[in-house]
């Protein structure tokens, strides 16, 4: 590898010229992030255009949904959803949302463009790498697409895809023959992706730090990217060979998850000695590292926002990085909460439900900090700095629900209820894309060298942060009254008196799913008529603050940045502003 | 915006916390009929005034600052909360510490109520099966013998469901198979879960019980109900398409007419 | 070897902070994949476990002669060709480009006949009879699945370092690549060195008749 390590200053560094160079096979980190954030908006749209589907079915199970036979003439005939269809919207908005969109826009998307930055690196420690991570991600992007046109359709077995629904092919089910392949594929190659993106962070993270920048002065969101990136390593590496374990099922004949005496139409199987069990183990193995990939980014980059607009430090950034790494840490051993009523032994409950419960630790730790950090500020109220606060908010509320789930004695009752979807909504889907938005309002002015409108940011934020609320919050209680998930419809006694909550949780989800258009509005506004932005439109300390909005494409235009102060220093007493950045050679005289 | 930030947060809160205190009937769990269903309820109600209380302090206080935050003049001088990350991390070590140590210690014993002791041997025994997209009941029958299980010769159009093998297998001869389960009140129920394609799983919540039904496992589960009525037993384990119509019934009723029942099955 | 040498290696001629473990990025990398690949070969050996122990008509077929002999001589082999690869750094380190030129071929070599020997075993196997989920002597077909999937990815793995061997040694010659290059794919090389002395006690051993 002769490009074992970049080289800042010393090397010859040339710009790129040429479309294709310059923005479609760029090694340049910032375009790459710029591409992961790209395809990360695609397919949020797409993931939620889906949910919208799946909520007005459940609203109203008979709707016809104009248009919607021409998309899928066997899943809709009559403009009317087919159960299999819903089923398969909702594996593919669950897919796509949990790898294409929260592992990627938040980690790849932005880590991918800061990182370097904020490390004082010129580019990521392996530039062809990081290019060929995207486009593996990308292909991984188009196989998961490919299962809406193959025939049968996609997958019906949910995001979790467990065997043997998944595992024996077409007789289980539409959309089990080609869909769930494409889908195995697809994921397969996501992990490589990743793996190769992790690579590129960590040496990143550990060898391209510019001088004075020592691991203590890493702003929040480099030690959350870091961090997140050894989890990655070792979970995507069990998720590889699980998929391909599970290709072999369906394609080769192999019994890794099928038991012997399996029927299905009569037929018996020729399957045996496999376990469907194997497959929980091996996909909750990832699956839970895979949740907390999801949220850490996002934990960082909030973390990393909010002191910039209190205008003084953070609480505890020490500590915080202590609650973030044991979060990691945790979170390898605690797959088994998912498999509290799975048929394993009784005795691993009580086993995995103890480290279920020790991570409630760090993060109320964290979220302590957070609170406290807002103590005595005069903040700033710009869109990422509500953003921060709403994701305080979330985060405390689905981390709570957390705490039922967490017990077997409880989830023996509330396993696959909607109180399950409430809590993996709220600090997923809520928190983690708050994290996103808190994001790109903050470093929109950076990456692009313009200033979003704040005006329709703060109407973005009101309307989601309330809207979030409406969404989820009933479904904890429609969850505590036992009605059950992934149903196509409800159709018997118990369920229907329920309908009602689900009506008003379909219309605040169409709601809120139209106030983000005003997010992609401000995105495209921005890009093409936003007000130009200075080098340091919020007045922040970290180091791509010290370079041009937009940076150049070597970062800092030929300079070897020296770190002198540590990431946060706001309102320090006797500085010569409210706020010293981190290449500042200010020294204060202590009061 | 920081005070609309407080107000509309309190709301949030309130109205939020309003429907969990004034829930009513329809947004609740069902009345309990199971024996060890009140511990599982304890440990409920226990958790949720835990997480109540967390839950109205940390919006409330994140509240309090927010609009103290919002009110200050141009010059105020930051202030660091006091005692720095300390009281942070000793009280969330304390409180949830402790209360994690009182959850599980006191969960541990009723999980261990449910799962790890041995079954009554009065318990009544019913064999159950799991499909797309059905359950089906077997009893032993007069002999109190089940007999066994042949997958190769299950046939959803002639009815054996379990794959019965009568004409050889003497024990299988007078099982009894239902559609719907039925089972007497006060006493001791001991299931044996099967699924002959894809995982299943069994839930009926007034009896607060959930358990998956694996393929290649056999799989336990006991309870006693201790209230009469018509409970539903639920799918809630994605199976394929049907997953969301995959229901049957639990009947409890008393010791007379369950074997009043049970000799009108085995008379068919 | 002091923190200049170090960073003008890494080219950052002390420009930038010192790595904290002291070794420039590719080595680093190289290291983050070997333990990724170490939780993939895990995962599939505790796939292995897991079915093994759950089966109640495991098969035993490994005779000594030929398959434990065949599992020994690879296993020289690949030994051997660990010990041929810390040659090769060690010249390289010590600036003897052709000595560790000549040391990457003997690995290379080493490896292709460990994976000739390797192929010649599955062919023997499979005109046995043995399959993904075929058994020929009646036992659990999961042997066969378990069987080729675990020894298939370190077959891969051991092909792909040949190929990568090659490459690096055709390059080192002309000074495309440098030691810290044969460094790095030593770690590699080593890795797979290391995931067979689990494989064969696993796979071969625990199987013998």
């Amino acid at each position: 590898m002769s490009e074992a390590a970049a080289h800042p200053a010393v090397h010859q560094h040339t710009a790129p010229t040429g479309f294709i160079r310059k923005y479609v096979f760029s090694v340049d980190h910032k375009v790459i992030g710029l591409q992961y954030y790209g395809l990360a908006i695609v397919a949020v749209v797409i993931g939620m255009a889906l949910s919208w589907l799946m909520r007005l079915h459940l609203g109203w199970a008979t709707l016809p949904i104009p248009g919607l036979e021409k998309l899928s003439p066997a899943g809709a005939p009559g403009n009317v959803m087919t159960p299999e269809y819903y089923l398969s919207l909702m594996t593919m908005h669950g897919t796509i949302m949990v790898f294409f969109v929260l592992t990627t826009a938040p980690f790849a998307g932005f880590g991918n463009y800061f990182l370097p930055i904020q490390v004082g690196a010129a580019d990521m420690a392996f530039p062809r790498m990081n290019m060929m991570s995207f486009w593996v991600t990308f292909v991984a992007f188009l196989a998961l697409m490919s299962a809406f046109f193959v025939p049968g359709g996609p997958p019906i077995s949910g995001w979790t895809a467990y065997a043997p629904l998944s595992a024996v092919g077409q007789t289980s089910g539409p959309g089990e023959g080609w869909g769930q392949t494409m889908w195995a594929v697809s994921i397969a190659i996501f992990c490589v992706g990743q793996l190769l993106g992790s690579l590129n962070f960590i040496a990143t993270t550990l060898d391209l730090r510019t001088r004075g920048m020592s691991l203590a002065r890493l702003p929040l969101s480099t030690w959350a990217w870091f961090i997140t990136s050894v989890i990655g390593l070792m979970a995507f590496a069990v998720l590889l060979p699980a998929c391909i374990l599970l290709i072999l099922d369906r394609t080769a004949g192999t019994s890794f998850f099928l038991p012997s005496g399996l029927v299905f139409g009569d037929q018996m199987l020729p399957h045996s000695g496999g376990s469907p069990l194997l497959w929980q183990h091996l996909f909750w193995f990832f699956g839970h590292p895979e949740v907390y990939i999801a949220i850490l980014p996002a934990i960082g980059i909030i973390s990393h926002i909010l002191p910039a607009f209190l205008r003084k430090p953070p609480l505890g950034p020490r500590v915080l990085v202590g609650c973030i790494a044991s979060i990691g840490f945790l979170s390898y051993m605690v797959w088994g909460h998912h498999m509290f009523v799975s048929g394993m032994n009784p005795f691993s409950a009580i086993l995995f439900s103890v480290p279920t419960l020790v991570i409630t630790i760090p993060a109320t730790i964290a979220t302590l900090l957070w609170i406290g950090s807002v103590y005595g500020s005069r903040m700033q109220f710009t869109t990422a700095a509500l953003f921060c606060l709403g994701f305080i908010s979330v985060f405390t509320t689905g981390g709570l629900s957390g705490f039922f789930l967490a017990q077997p004695t409880i989830d023996t009752y509330l396993h696959a209820t909607y109180f399950v979807v409430a809590h993996f909504h709220f600090v997923m889907a809520v928190a983690a894309i708050f994290g996103m938005f808190a994001g790109t309002y903050f470093w929109m002015p950076k990456m692009v060298g313009r200033m979003m409108n704040e005006t329709l940011g703060k109407i973005h934020f009101w309307l989601t942060f309330v809207g979030v609320y409406c969404i989820f919050m009933p479904m904890h209680y429609i969850g505590l009254a036992g009605n059950v998930r992934r149903y196509a419809a409800f159709t018997d006694n118990f369920l229907v008196p329920l309908i009602p909550v689900h009506k008003f949780i379909t219309i605040a989800a169409l709601l809120t799913g139209a106030a983000q258009f005003l997010f992609l509005f401000n995105l495209i506004w921005t890009r093409f008529r936003g007000p130009k932005a200075a080098d340091n439109p919020w007045g922040a300390t970290s180091l791509e603050w010290s370079t041009t909005s937009p940076p150049p494409f070597d970062n800092f235009g030929g300079r070897q940045l020296v770190v002198h102060q540590e990431a946060y220093l706001y309102g320090v007493e006797g500085a010569s502003a409210d706020f010293i950045m981190q290449t500042s050679s200010e020294t204060v005289e202590k009061p | 915006m920081g005070k609309t930030f407080t107000i509309v947060l309190v709301a949030i809160t309130v109205v939020s916390a309003a429907f969990f205190i004034f829930h009513g009937q329809l947004l609740w769990l069902p009345e309990d009929v199971s024996v060890h269903g009140p511990g599982i309820d304890h440990q409920l109600m226990e958790t949720m005034v835990g997480t109540g209380i967390l839950f109205l302090l940390g919006q409330l206080v994140l509240c309090v600052f927010v609009w103290q935050s919002s009110g200050r003049k141009e010059g105020w001088k930051p202030r660091t909360f006091p005692g720095g990350p300390k009281p942070m991390v000793i009280s969330a070590i304390l409180a949830v510490g402790l209360e994690i140590l009182a959850l599980s210690f006191v969960g541990s014993k009723v999980w261990a109520g449910m799962y790890m002791n041995t079954p009554d041997s009065q318990a009544l025994h019913i064999d159950v099966q799991a499909g797309q997209f059905a359950f089906y009941f077997r009893y032993a029958g007069p002999d109190s013998k089940f007999g066994e299980l042949h997958p190769e010769k299950i046939n959803q159009a002639d009815g054996n469901f379990f794959g019965l093998d009568p004409r050889n297998d003497v024990a299988a001869r007078d099982d009894v198979v239902t559609a719907t389960m039925a089972i007497p009140v006060d006493r001791p129920i001991q299931l044996t879960m099967h699924s002959q394609d894809v995982i299943h799983s069994f839930y009926v919540r007034e009896l607060r019980i959930h358990q998956d039904i694996v393929p290649g496992l056999m799989i336990p589960l006991h309870f006693t109900a201790n209230k009469t009525g018509r409970f539903e037993i639920a799918c809630t384990q994605l199976c394929g398409l049907g997953h969301y119509e995959m229901r049957a019934f639990l009947e409890v009723m008393p010791q007379d007419k369950f074997d009043a029942w049970l000799k009108q099955q085995e008379s068919q | 070897m002091s923190e200049l040498e170090l960073s003008a290696e890494t080219g950052h001629a002390g420009l930038m902070e010192g790595s904290p473990y002291g070794i420039p990025s590719g080595k680093l990398a190289m290291w983050c994949f070997v333990l990724s690949d170490a939780v993939t070969f895990s995962a599939l050996l505790f796939a292995y476990g897991y079915l093994r122990v759950g089966s109640p008509d495991w098969s035993t077929p490994f005779l000594f002669s030929p398959s434990i002999v065949n599992g020994l001589v690879m296993t020289f082999v690949l030994l051997s060709s660990g010990l041929t690869m810390l040659a090769s750094v060690e010249a390289a380190k010590a600036g003897h480009t052709a000595a560790g030129t000549r040391w990457l071929w003997a690995t290379c070599a080493l490896g292709a006949l460990f994976a000739v020997l390797h192929l010649l075993e599955w062919r023997r196997m499979i005109e046995e009879g043995w399959g993904l989920f075929r058994n020929p002597t009646g036992g659990s077909t999961e042997f066969g699945a378990a069987f080729f999937c675990v020894t298939g990815l370190h077959l891969l793995h051991v092909v792909g370092g040949v190929f990568a061997l090659a490459i690096i040694a055709l390059g080192f010659r002309r000074g495309k690549y440098n030691r810290i290059d044969v460094e790095v794919t030593g770690i590699y090389w080593h890795f797979v060195d290391l995931v067979w002395m689990f494989v064969f006690p696993l796979v071969y051993l625990m199987n013998a008749k």
